[in-house]
């Protein structure tokens, strides 16, 4: 596919006629920003690539208004920049998987959105998803709608804009992006503590995100950081604030946090740098030839599931979200996969296979299938938006 | 009268054999009888919180179960018989006003709180719990259910699902959308589905976003998966007031230019202050066209200090009054005439109308400006409330129901409010729906071809159009059915 013949718009009407001359043509097309998802998900069949790598800008920035909007092939370091000059920031966290994907360009604001991708403030300030509250986008008809606006509070007519995101170019090629964003804090902090296994760190994080006190990332490294001088397993957690409100709720979550372990505080370039890391599942230590899981629980299922990979295939872990999230890298076989699909059925969650070699991705489903009620609405909700079956498919799903 | 579909004469002829069929699938229990057909017991059923428009439906049925949710549902497919979902009938725009041959499908009945744990910070509910019970069961443990509409005592969390609903405090919490993890949907054949659960970001398609704020089109909802969050330490408010609406703009700006996010900031325009004082004697001063008031959270000392700096900015805007609360008494006080502000207006005037658009937060003083002249042009007084971090505006507008002059009046002043918020960059509805109230004005919002896709995804879910029909769309348009959009 990365052969194949790309499509390079460079006007949102360019990008409907190209929908719409292959629809008419019957030729899917695979919709890309800078690829650097490629690797994610299922292989696309398509003749053609659609970049909308040339759909860039920043087209409305009002930070009083804590609204965004920008061209979804604009990278997102441009948009972060944009937003530090203000001294604000992408309340989701998306995370920066050039590592995990080897890829060298930057993500795009649209691949994140169709990927619904967001980083550890999720856990208490919600996805990407939560923050997209417009769109423009171009249907599989080629025809270009809008849902949503760059209003905070809108709930007129079916929110598309949820719908679209995480999508990953199912259902639309998204042209244009608006964001709710918030102040970035003017300091944050972490605490690391030392846990005797999984289940009791999972306990610390628990115990933090039910405190008072406003913990903004919750993660758990099984293997501890050992560049900072952290033995596993150890818990993370972090307050985001004013440097007064920092220092104090730290203090307090620490007195909290006792009976779980020895809590360390980080210095701030540390903290920072440490989330970083875990935004991006470095800590993961993929290797290029392995497969990564995430699979999503309730928090205090993540160990088990943990557990439970570690025992099939010996997993290396990262745990973000609480818990909730657990991240695993292991060989790239169906019997891998298999223990992948089990666990998160027997914890009552969900799993995406998020990276692995082609052979892979394209022999298992990369997610779950739903029930079958839903997965006919599902097949009517893609012919009432891509009814000529051209984006991306394959991609979530057959016929998907 | 707002205009309804013609009723299917075939319905209305087998009213009895209905009733008796919904009868035997939803027998009742302790709680009383499960469906309701004497004319007068369908009263209370006629209307919603838009009192304006009326239409007893053909019957009321009150299951107690999903299993009675997804029955009724099957029968009513099958039978091409219509179906209004309703919860506690609080809506502000119409979505539970029934039709002649159409059953209402109360919810009310379905009033358990099945789970709470608060280790994951989560609650499963059934529909019928209040939004304010979520919190009343959980606020012994320090916990809360983030989202607060007005109606918070009396709404019910299915319908909270069906309109997304906001509150005073989504500026920082978010709105129902961003606190759910999981609904139990019905569909119109009566199949069960659960969609989420207690997990954040399930892989696959966002049914639950799509679901949330569709007004009960694309299915019922019977159970909840609420997040719960863990209350601040504490709260308190303060009150400024400024000698212009432009003015007190610029303030709000420069608060959250300064990087505070208050939990609220909301803004009440010179009517509002004087409607609300006189209702709640709360010292609100008298001599100002603007007011805020900003709440914060943290610690006594946290609260200290950002109230501190907030009111270091007001103070750069020339204010003519500021009182800060010292005490949660005094911040029960300066909230006392804003949370009674519809009661205050419902004394000035015999009715009124409860507008909710959303605004760029920098259109605020044209906006209101335009509403003056409007006032002026209609003859008729508006008090205008403002969720100013976020938007959202609520003008209520006064007017006499007995007259139909003045109701003709106040809705078409409402219409031209509505516009107006649409032009200056905004939307229709912020909190409250489009429902019957805005179905017509979607045209000022979206183009044909944005409409056609929404109705065709509608149909994906409900090909027969049989889900609280004559909303959210405008009436004239014939269905699309999924398959030929």
């Amino acid at each position: 596919m990365s052969g194949a013949e790309a499509i390079a718009p460079a006007t949102e009407e360019e990008v409907a006629a190209a929908v719409a001359a292959a629809a008419a043509a019957g030729e899917p097309l695979a919709i890309e920003g800078n690829a650097t998802k490629r690797a994610m998900l299922r292989p696309v069949q398509a003749a053609r690539r659609l970049t909308l790598a040339g759909l860039t800008g920043i087209t409305l920035y009002r930070p009083q208004e804590l609204v965004i909007a920008a061209r979804a092939g604009t990278p997102l370091p441009e948009i972060e920049a944009a937003l530090a000059e203000k001294g604000q920031h992408l309340i989701a966290e998306p995370p920066d998987f050039r590592g995990l994907f080897g890829a060298e360009a930057p993500a795009t604001l649209g691949g994140t959105v169709a990927a619904n991708l967001s980083g550890p403030r999720r856990i208490a300030s919600g996805a990407m998803r939560d923050h997209v509250i417009g769109i423009r986008a171009v249907n599989g008809r080629g025809e270009v709608f809008r849902s949503g606006g760059r209003v905070l509070k809108n709930v007129t007519g079916l929110d598309l804009c949820k719908l679209l995101t995480g999508a990953h170019g199912t259902l639309g090629v998204l042209t244009e992006i608006t964001l709710k964003v918030l102040p970035a804090p003017e300091a944050s902090g972490s605490l690391a503590v030392r846990v005797p296994d999984l289940a009791a760190g999972v306990r610390a994080l628990c115990a933090g995100l039910g405190s008072p006190y406003g913990v903004s990332g919750a993660a758990l490294l099984p293997e501890g950081v050992p560049e900072h001088g952290l033995a596993g397993p150890v818990a993370l957690l972090r307050i985001e604030d004013f440097a007064d409100s920092v220092a104090y709720r730290l203090g307090r979550l620490r007195g909290e946090l006792a009976p779980h372990g020895a809590a360390t505080p980080l210095e701030e370039a540390a903290s920072r740098a440490l989330w970083r890391a875990v935004r991006d599942a470095v800590p993961l230590g993929a290797a290029p030839e392995e497969a990564v899981w995430r699979v999503s629980v309730r928090p205090t299922a993540g160990p088990d599931v943990a557990a439970a990979l570690r025992a099939a295939f010996g997993a290396r872990l990262l745990l973000d979200w609480g818990g909730g999230l657990v991240w695993a890298a292991g060989p790239a076989t169906a019997e891998a996969h298999e223990a992948v699909v089990r666990a998160a059925r027997e914890a009552g969650g969900s799993f995406l296979l998020f990276r692995a070699p082609e052979p892979l991705r394209a022999a298992v489903a990369v997610m779950p299938e739903e029930p079958p009620p839903l997965a006919a609405i599902a097949r009517r909700v893609k012919a009432v938006m891509d009814p000529a079956g051209v984006l991306n498919p394959g991609r979530m799903r057959a016929g998907f | 009268m707002v205009r309804l579909p013609e009723p299917k004469t075939e319905i209305l002829a087998r009213r009895e054999e209905i009733v008796a069929a919904l009868r035997r699938l939803v027998p009742g229990g302790p709680l009383g009888e499960g469906v309701i057909s004497e004319p007068l017991r369908l009263r209370p059923y006629e209307t919603d919180g838009l009192t304006a428009y009326r239409q007893p439906p053909l019957a009321v049925v009150l299951p107690s179960s999903t299993e009675e949710v997804a029955a009724v549902l099957r029968y009513c497919h099958e039978n091409g018989i219509r179906v209004v979902p309703r919860g506690a009938g609080t809506s502000l725009s119409g979505g539970a006003l029934p039709l002649a041959d159409a059953v209402v499908l109360g919810l009310m009945r379905l009033n358990r709180i099945l789970e709470v744990d608060y280790a994951n910070r989560l609650a499963v509910v059934e529909a019928g719990v209040t939004n304010l019970g979520i919190t009343r069961e959980v606020e012994g443990e320090g916990f809360f259910y983030a989202p607060d509409p007005s109606s918070q005592l009396a709404c019910m969390i299915g319908g909270n699902v069906g309109m997304n609903s906001g509150g005073a405090h989504c500026l920082k919490y978010g709105v129902t959308a961003n606190n759910l993890l999981g609904v139990k949907l019905v569909t119109i054949e009566g199949e069960v589905v659960e969609i989420g659960g207690g997990h954040l970001d399930p892989a696959g398609y966002d049914w639950l976003g799509l679901i949330t704020g569709s007004e009960g089109q694309l299915g019922v909802v019977t159970e909840v998966t609420v997040r719960i969050l863990r209350a601040a330490e504490g709260a308190r408010a303060m009150l400024a007031a400024f000698r212009s609406n432009e003015v007190a703009g610029a303030a709000v700006d420069a608060i959250i230019g300064s990087g505070i996010i208050p939990v609220a900031l909301e803004f009440m325009d010179r009517p509002a202050i004087h409607a609300c004082e006189a209702f709640a004697q709360a010292g609100y001063p008298l001599d100002a066209e603007a007011m805020l008031i900003i709440e914060v959270e943290g610690s006594e000392e946290e609260q200290d200090r950002l109230l501190g700096r907030i009111r270091e900015i007001c103070a750069r805007f020339d204010p003519i009054s500021l009182r800060v609360a010292q005490t949660a008494e005094e911040s029960l006080a300066i909230w006392k005439g804003r949370k009674g502000a519809f009661g205050a207006v419902g004394r000035i005037s015999p009715d009124y109308l409860c507008m909710d658009g959303t605004i760029p937060t920098g259109e605020l003083p044209h906006v209101l400006r335009r509403i003056g002249e409007m006032s002026r042009d209609y003859g008729l007084q508006v008090a205008n409330i403002f969720h100013a971090g976020d938007g959202n505006l609520h003008p209520l507008i006064m007017f006499d129901a007995n007259d139909p002059e003045s109701v003709r009046r106040a809705e078409a002043f409402g219409a031209d409010i509505l516009t107006l918020c649409v032009e200056v960059g905004g939307c229709l509805t912020g909190e409250h729906g489009v429902g019957v109230e805005k179905r017509d004005l979607m045209r000022a919002q979206f183009t044909e071809a944005e409409l056609r896709q929404q109705r065709a995804l509608k149909s994906a879910f409900d090909p027969q159009w049989l889900l609280n029909p004559a909303k959210v769309f405008p009436l004239e348009d014939a269905p699309v059915p999924a398959r030929a959009a």
